[in-house]
Parts: C-alpha cells; structure tokens; sequence
C-alpha cells in the first residue's frame, strides 16, 4: 500500500468552436450592444516606453485556406524586457492583446511595444518575443507559439535550442514590412509553426 | 507559489487530430509540439482584479434583456471553484462564458440555424472569483443543436468557459456539459476526449442543495487549472 497522492485532476481542453467571438469580442460576432467591453483591447497607454509596431499577419491551415473564424491572443514583456506584476515592470504596459481577423484579407493586426529581452534563472536571457494563444473551431487545445524579431540575435535563446530541426525557427521569426512586422502562422503542413507545449 | 508549471498530461486533453470532428483535420499541427521548461513568459499572466464589472455582467438572464424582460427558458444557477492541481483555489480570475439559447441558436452573424433569436437574451457573461476561488452565474439552459459534421450531428447542451488563471501558461478553453444528457456520448466534439474520467470532469452535477426554489435550478461546475511546482530546493545560478 501507499499514500494517495491527493492532487486534483485537470479539466480538460474542448475546441473554442465557430461562436468564440461572442464571449471575447461580441462586436466580431455582430453584437453591437454588448453588456461590457471586451479585454486586451489595448496592449499599452500614452505612458508606455519603447517602440511603438504593428504585427500583423494570417493564421493558414494545412490545405492553404486562411481561417476567418480564428481569434488570438497576445501576451508580452515591456521595453525592458518586464511583465506587468514584475518589480519595476512599466505601468503603462499590460501586456495583453486579444484580437480576430478582418473577414475581407484574414488578416490580424495589432499596435504594441516592441518587447525587451527576458531574464531567465542563471544570468540567461530569452530574445524580444511575443507568446501567441491561438483558438478557433477545429483547435481542440489552444495553440500557443512566440514571434521573435528578425533584427535580433536568437542564438543563445535557451527555448529554440530545443528545436532540432534548426530550419523550422524561421516560421517563428517575424518579417519586417513598411508598416511594422508580418507573421504568418501555418497550422500544418510545410511550414509548419513550431508549436509549445508548455 | 513560484515555480514552474506542472506539465499537462498526456491523454487528459484533446489531441490535436481527430477525424471524428473534421475540422480538426486541417487545423492539426502534425510535428511533435517543443516542450521546455516554463519561463516567465508562461509564468506570468495578465491580472484582472481591477476590471469594472457590472452588476449584471454574470446574469445571462438579464444582462441583454429589454427593460422588465428577461429571458426565455429554464432558468439556471452555474457555480464552483476555480482551483489548480494542488487544491490552491484561485482568486480573482476572469471567467468569461458564452452559449446558445434555450433554443439552441446563437447570437452571432455565422448562426444560421433556424431555431429562433431570443430578443432578451445575448448569450455572454463574465466574472472574477472570489478569494476562495468560487464564481457563480445566472443563465438559461442552452438548447441542443445539429451542426454540420457528420450528417446528423448534434451538439449536447453546453456553455463555452474562458478561463485565465494566474499564469499565461495555465489559459483554458473548455465548454461545461450538463448531468444526464444522452448527447454528450454521441458528440464528436466531447468524445475528442480519449480519457471518459477526464469527458466526466466536464459534465456539471445537478446541484439542489444551492437550487433556489420556485425560482432556478443549480449545477456545480469545478474547473482545476494546472498547477506550479514548490519552490523547496532553489537551484543556484551557478550550478545550472
């Protein structure tokens, strides 16, 4: 015999489905009178240092088609590389985005910061990087992946080491375009996104 | 707690491909996903303690009902606690929920089914949980509804769960089933969950004890959100 080990069982994931805009962003869904605003509808205020960009960018699934009915969600550092709740973090950042894609193009956009760079445990570092939660009908877990920026250097980022196929850390870095930076999320197939398990 | 996240087990969520709901063909990664230690991007997480909630925001019944309506069907009470692996009860998490009708259409423009629209009902809600981790709602109990999948496919009752806990790495989308529904067992959707134990943890129990008679029937829905390693024994910087 033995002790039980008394820890609680997780609840499992089920798919957002077709309607997830009507509990995360009821204008998507063709809400107009809402009884409350929607979250993550800005990533910063006036107040917040650092660079202002735009991403934006499709979420393609394994036959070409850009999905339509996907939403993401964002989440990142501030200019110093500080999430909100960290000592010293920028108030003027909250670091959280929530958005769908426009029905015409499938394209996402969001304004930001561009992010620091993150402090890991033992004087490591993690490049700028912006967490990607991806949902939508036919997504039974959510997905979650990170954009890196193409002009840094993503050689010592403890994270992508684990990456063997060393050729698939470019579908996580972003391409710089006039208006700020483009990233394309392919959910299977060649080109595939590398996704975490986290 | 302070540690790392416990990693999700494999077999208790949904796998990515399953072609008994066949959207999740195309839109399943096939690589392996990179596993890796959490970081303070997962460790962290948006807070919402300060949002402005309304007094109505968790009242389905009323929150998008015309002055002196409210809406129509079986008026339910849903409430649990919002925990994580280790028993710790979460406070002041967002929950967001959203579901059809009582006669099982939604309010969104891609609905096309043709039961009706209900005037006095929008069909989303919010709400943070107290200090004990406990949220409570009012709602209707939503109807079932046929959706294209296999030719005769229909959705058992259920209400869409949006949960955030304290950490980004915990977020979970799951949708709460109601005791006793004989849909639920031929629903492609639920049965995308290889464990039964694990499909059962989402199934709400009958609750009479917090029923409010004459008045609404309750379910009690528990919602455990992976939890953090202790932080007993610090690795020292230097020894990593």
């Amino acid at each position: 015999m033995v002790q039980k080990l008394d820890y609680l069982p997780q609840t499992p994931s089920q798919t957002a489905g077709p309607y997830v805009h009507i509990g995360l962003l009821p204008a998507v869904a063709g809400i107009e009178n809402a009884p409350y605003a929607p979250v993550g509808q800005t990533i910063f205020d006036e107040t917040a240092k650092g660079e202002r960009i735009t991403v934006t960018g499709s979420v393609i699934d394994g036959g070409g088609m850009t999905l339509r009915d996907v939403l993401i969600e964002t989440w990142q550092a501030d200019s110093e590389g500080r999430y909100p709740g960290q000592p010293g973090a920028d108030p003027g950042v909250h670091g959280f985005g929530r958005c769908a894609v426009e029905p015409e193009a499938g394209l996402f956009r969001f304004d930001t910061i561009r992010p620091g760079p993150v402090a890991l445990t033992g004087g490591r570092g993690a490049p700028p990087h912006i967490t990607f939660w991806i949902v939508a009908r036919g997504i039974n877990t959510g997905l979650h992946t990170r954009m890196y920026f193409p002009e840094d250097d993503l050689s010592g980022d403890p994270l992508l080491a684990r990456i063997e196929h060393r050729e698939r850390i470019a579908t996580l870095v972003a391409e710089k375009t006039d208006g700020g930076y483009r990233f394309d999320i392919r959910l299977q197939g060649p080109g595939e996104t590398v996704f975490f398990d986290i | 707690m302070s540690g790392s996240l416990i990693e999700r087990p494999a077999g208790l969520h949904p796998p990515a491909f399953d072609p008994g709901y066949k959207t999740s063909v195309l839109r399943s990664p096939q690589r392996a996903l990179i596993s890796f230690p959490s970081t303070p991007s997962e460790e962290t997480g948006p807070t919402f303690g300060h949002l402005p909630i309304g007094p109505h925001d968790n009242d389905l019944l009323i929150n998008h009902a015309r002055p002196g309506h409210t809406a129509i069907g079986e008026r339910i009470i849903v409430h649990g606690r919002l925990l994580d692996e280790c028993g710790q009860p979460i406070p002041n998490a967002l929950i967001e929920v959203w579901q059809a009708n009582a006669g099982g259409r939604y309010r969104h423009k891609k609905d096309g089914y043709l039961a009706a629209l209900d005037p006095d009902f929008g069909g989303c809600g919010r709400m943070l949980t107290d200090a004990e981790g406990r949220y409570v709602f009012r709602t209707v109990k939503p109807g079932a509804y046929p959706w294209p999948n296999g030719v005769n496919d229909w959705r058992p009752a259920h209400i869409h769960f949006s949960i955030f806990g304290l950490a980004f790495g915990q977020r979970l989308i799951s949708q709460m089933y109601f005791e006793g529904d004989p849909l639920i067992a031929r629903c492609p959707i639920a049965q995308t969950i290889p464990d039964k134990a694990a499909l059962d943890r989402l199934v709400a129990a009958l609750d009479m004890s917090q029923t409010k008679p004459m008045d609404s029937i309750a379910y009690k829905f528990d919602i455990v959100l992976r939890g953090r390693r202790q932080t007993y024994f610090e690795n020292r910087p230097e020894g990593m």
